[in-house]
């Protein structure tokens, strides 16, 4: 394997592991300070111990996102500096101001938050983490605008006396039309998977103490809160997905022929259920189809016409071949790898369906204060999470791999954008590292999870008055 | 004055922060086996700065942030040159921060020494390469007419660098033993406050004998004048903790290392990294900068926002103002699972 080969390898585990933490964190943080308003506003106890425990597993959660987090803030200069080079006019931008925004709030008012309980008055202390959670949307909007621009680059032009691309239009670059898709689409993924986690959790922990009355109760109508917010989020996710699809579709035609393996153009285009073509990806060998689908999905209209492969593959040749810009690309090869844009798509799109129609059925036997004996719909519960972190795994390795051979689509190839001066030895050893790290903190993590899960809510106690501290009152919270 | 040179000033600004900032988390974290005599005193440590050390990291992505977006050679070279040393601070940063996070969540001995190693390490290893790194930025690097690092590891390892290093390690130290015995109570407060004054000495010799050094390879008269004044700023800080005003002492070595960061900043400029290949082949803040337009967008995100981080962070110090003792530390009480109630079937 070459230098290039090893840091994809890299960015993508050490991504899709970021990715892991960072939808539960935004979803969990909006859930949590949800439940400790209702607590403030109500005094309802068991909204106090909810905020409780699932502050705790989210704070678990919260400093593998960050530490992870660090690394993909440096990973661009140390493995793609010449990728840094070329786009760092455009797309520094959006990652400082993400610093400066959104991780200075996250981290100073988490820190409030957590060591607060007790010392600040109630109604401070539940805006911090109100802030908190804001600090994660405004990380989410600067990134995937960061991100947006990889897959349609707006708002710039190239500049051939540096050899870059030069940022011409600030606002342009914010609100591309592939970002006003895309943050819609990945924050309410998240809340989905803030949705699913709560329910999971909650559902195994009614099962295990069903003989407690109290305790079920609790969980029980965590559960429902739960459900209720994977579905709603899920039929959001739908919606904004079908809008991605469109705009996809404009933006980068390949990438939805590929999501379809879709050879040859059609006008009316179906939408495949199952395809499978030989392996250089030039021809179809057998299908299930479900007629002019794929038409209305892509183009709105059952009878638009939809590019194939070939065609776009003769186009994308006669257009980016004769470039005077072929120093930033290979003129070859402008299709992705299709068997994993074809099945990643569908693994996205059906483990979603299949978390929100659990959550639904959920509901349905949950309802009007009803408690179901029956232990599978539990067991389903502790699914729907894994689902929804996987579905969005999958949508991530289907946008990112569906962009290739592009770092920037139309601009700059990946081949192009990887570090000169890294030896593959050193990137062997960076990656080797990383994911030996990784792989015993995903052990370490999973290992305090289930321990705070089995012990449950803890039990209601009356929250300190900060009036009554004295410079002699133990701290609520330490380390 | 042209907008390179303001965004050549706001970078140093955040090393500024984050070295000032960071620097005393950095300390504590050193000196844990150092000064805490039980368990109960090593957790006072840990929550004195249990609430500030995630915000003062963020200096850290910030300054890598605007870097950047405001010089992008700079930030391409930078990384991709300095490969290695930059991977172990970032495995080091890793197991520090999960310390902190995880180290009271379990009460087994086994896990707690095992975080307090990470801590430990984690705190060694960036204080210690960080000095390295900037020692070798102001000295000059190998660098080609491609803006490209040809040099290895061994490069970074001369006797410069290593002393840079040691002066890093020796003042992130000090400031940390000043912090703590600003910031608790008790017998740990007394100690910290007399290792304080001879990790000091220590540091003086080594920060003195660094800055003469850089002085003569880089030196300008502007960084003869910050040097000087963090010279002047350690001694003032030594000579309050000799007479045990612990804030003084501690105002003194967050602007010692303030000033002598400013120093390596004003030595570097108008580079941003020299090249010890030819000069010629240097990055300086012109021809690694992004365009005017973009510095233009940057600057007002920055004149908007960073008062307001500021006041936030500003609060957060204030709310966790108050000194901490051994007796504010919290029984620990990891969960337990409750016993699964008999089923009545
Ligand atoms: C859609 C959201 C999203 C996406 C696509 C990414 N992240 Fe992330 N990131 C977050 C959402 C987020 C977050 C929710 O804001 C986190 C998770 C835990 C946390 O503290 O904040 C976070 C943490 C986090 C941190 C630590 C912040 C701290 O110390 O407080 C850094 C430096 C990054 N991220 C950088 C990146 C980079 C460079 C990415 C792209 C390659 C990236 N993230 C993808
Ligand atoms: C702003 C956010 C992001 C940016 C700027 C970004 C940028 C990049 C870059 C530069 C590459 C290397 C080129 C390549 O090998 O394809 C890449 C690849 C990749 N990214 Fe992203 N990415 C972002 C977010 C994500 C996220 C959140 C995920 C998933 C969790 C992700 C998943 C991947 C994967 C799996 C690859 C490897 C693809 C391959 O090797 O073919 N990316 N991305
Ligand atoms: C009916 C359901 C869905 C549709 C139609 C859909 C559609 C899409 C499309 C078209 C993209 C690619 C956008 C691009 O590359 O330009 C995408 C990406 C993505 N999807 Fe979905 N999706 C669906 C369900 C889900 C679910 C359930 C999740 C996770 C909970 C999810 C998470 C993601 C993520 C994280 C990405 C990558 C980031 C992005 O480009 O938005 N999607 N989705």
């Amino acid at each position: 394997m070459d230098v290039t080969d090893i840091a994809r390898w890299q960015f993508g585990i050490i991504t899709v592991y970021h990715f892991l933490f960072v939808p539960i964190t935004i979803g969990l943080s909006g859930i949590v300070a949800v439940f400790q308003t209702t607590w403030v506003r109500t005094g309802k106890q068991e909204y106090l111990r909810l905020t409780k425990f699932f502050g705790k597993l989210f704070l678990i959660n919260f400093a593998i996102g960050v530490v992870t987090g660090i690394v993909q803030e440096f990973q661009f200069g140390m493995n793609w500096s010449d990728y840094s080079r070329f786009v760092g006019d455009v797309f520094g931008a959006p990652l400082a101001i993400e610093g400066l925004l959104a991780f200075f709030l996250e981290s100073t008012f988490l820190g409030l938050w957590i060591f607060g309980w007790g010392k600040l008055p109630k109604k401070v202390h539940v805006a911090t983490i109100w802030a908190v959670h804001l600090g994660t949307l405004f990380s989410s909007f600067f990134i995937l605008a960061a991100n947006s621009w990889m897959q349609h680059p707006v708002g710039y032009r190239y500049n051939p006396t540096t050899g870059r691309a030069e940022l011409t239009d600030f606002w342009a670059v914010m609100f591309n039309k592939v970002q006003l898709v895309t943050f819609p689409h990945v924050v309410l993924a998240a809340y989905m998977t803030g949705g699913a986690f709560v329910l999971g959790v909650a559902g195994y922990l009614h099962l295990k103490n069903r003989n407690s009355a109290d305790d079920s109760a609790l969980y029980l109508k965590a559960v429902r809160i739960g459900a209720a917010i994977t579905l709603a989020a899920g039929l959001g996710v739908a919606i904004s997905g079908d809008f991605q699809g469109k705009v996809m579709t404009q933006v980068q035609p390949m990438k939805m022929a590929a999501a379809e393996a879709l050879y040859n153009t059609e006008k009316p285009a179906s939408f495949s259920i199952f395809t499978w073509g030989t392996p250089d990806g030039k021809t179809e060998k057998f299908a299930i189809k479900v007629p002019k689908l794929l038409s209305f999905l892509a183009t709105g209209s059952v009878n638009g016409r939809v590019e194939g492969i070939n065609q776009l593959r003769a186009e994308y040749t006669a257009k980016y071949g004769q470039d005077p810009g072929t120093k930033y690309y290979s003129p070859d090869g402008y299709v992705p790898i299709i068997p994993v844009t074809y099945w990643s798509f569908r693994f996205m799109i059906g483990l979603g369906v299949f978390a929100a129609t659990g959550a639904a059925l959920i509901l349905l036997v949950t309802r009007n204060g009803g408690r179901p004996n029956g232990r599978w719909w539990p067991r389903l519960a502790v699914l729907l999470p894994i689902a929804v972190v996987l579905a969005s795994s999958w949508g991530w390795l289907f946008t990112e791999m569906g962009r290739q051979p592009w770092a920037v689509f139309g601009l700059m190839t990946t081949a192009h954008a990887v570090s000169p001066s890294v030896s593959a030895t050193e990137a062997w050893i960076s990656v080797i590292s990383l994911t030996t790290l990784y792989a015993v903190l995903a052990v370490i993590e999973f290992g305090l999870m289930w321990r705070y899960i089995k012990a449950g809510a803890p039990a209601y106690e009356e929250p300190a008055d900060p009036h009554d501290a004295t410079d002699d009152t133990p701290l609520a919270f330490a380390y | 004055m042209e907008l390179t040179t303001v965004w050549f000033a706001l970078i140093a600004v955040l090393w500024i922060g984050y070295f000032t900032l960071e620097g005393f988390d950095f300390g504590v974290g050193m000196l844990v086996p150092v000064l805490a005599r039980n368990d109960v005193e090593r957790r006072v440590m840990y929550n004195s700065v249990g609430p500030l050390w995630d915000g003062n990291e963020v200096w850290l992505l910030v300054a890598g942030g605007a870097t950047f977006a405001a010089f992008p050679e700079w930030y391409a070279t930078l990384f991709s040159g300095f490969y290695l040393p930059l991977l172990l601070i970032l495995l080091a940063l890793i197991v520090r921060n999960l310390a902190f996070e995880y180290r009271a969540k379990n009460e087994s001995p086994g896990w707690q020494r095992g975080w307090d190693r990470c801590l430990v390490i984690g705190s060694f290893v960036p204080a210690l390469l960080w000095g390295v790194a900037f020692a070798n930025i102001t000295a000059g690097v190998p660098i080609d007419a491609h803006k490209e690092f040809t040099g290895t590891l061994f490069t970074l390892l001369n006797p410069f660098g290593l002393l840079g290093g040691l002066v890093t390690v020796l003042l992130f130290a000090t400031h940390g033993a000043m912090f703590i015995a600003l910031k608790t109570d008790g017998d740990i407060r007394h100690r910290a406050g007399a290792l304080a004054l001879r990790l000091g000495l220590a540091a003086a010799v080594a920060a003195v004998a660094f800055m003469v050094w850089a002085q003569a390879r880089t030196g300008t008269a502007s960084s003869a004048v910050a040097f000087v004044l963090a010279a002047l700023a350690l001694v003032s800080a030594l000579a309050a903790a000799w007479k045990g005003r612990e804030g003084w002492a501690f105002a003194g070595t967050f602007s010692t290392i303030g000033l002598a960061v400013a120093g390596l900043f004003l030595a570097l400029f108008p580079d941003v990294m020299p090249s010890s290949t030819a000069t010629a082949f240097s990055l300086t803040t012109t021809n690694a900068a992004a365009t005017s337009y973009t510095l233009t967008v940057m600057t007002w995100v920055a004149v908007i926002f960073t008062p307001i981080v500021l006041v936030y962070q500003g609060w957060s110090y204030w709310v966790f103002r108050k000194r901490i003792a051994s007796h504010h530390i919290p029984i620990l009480t990891a969960p337990v699972a409750p016993p699964v109630p008999v089923t009545g079937k």
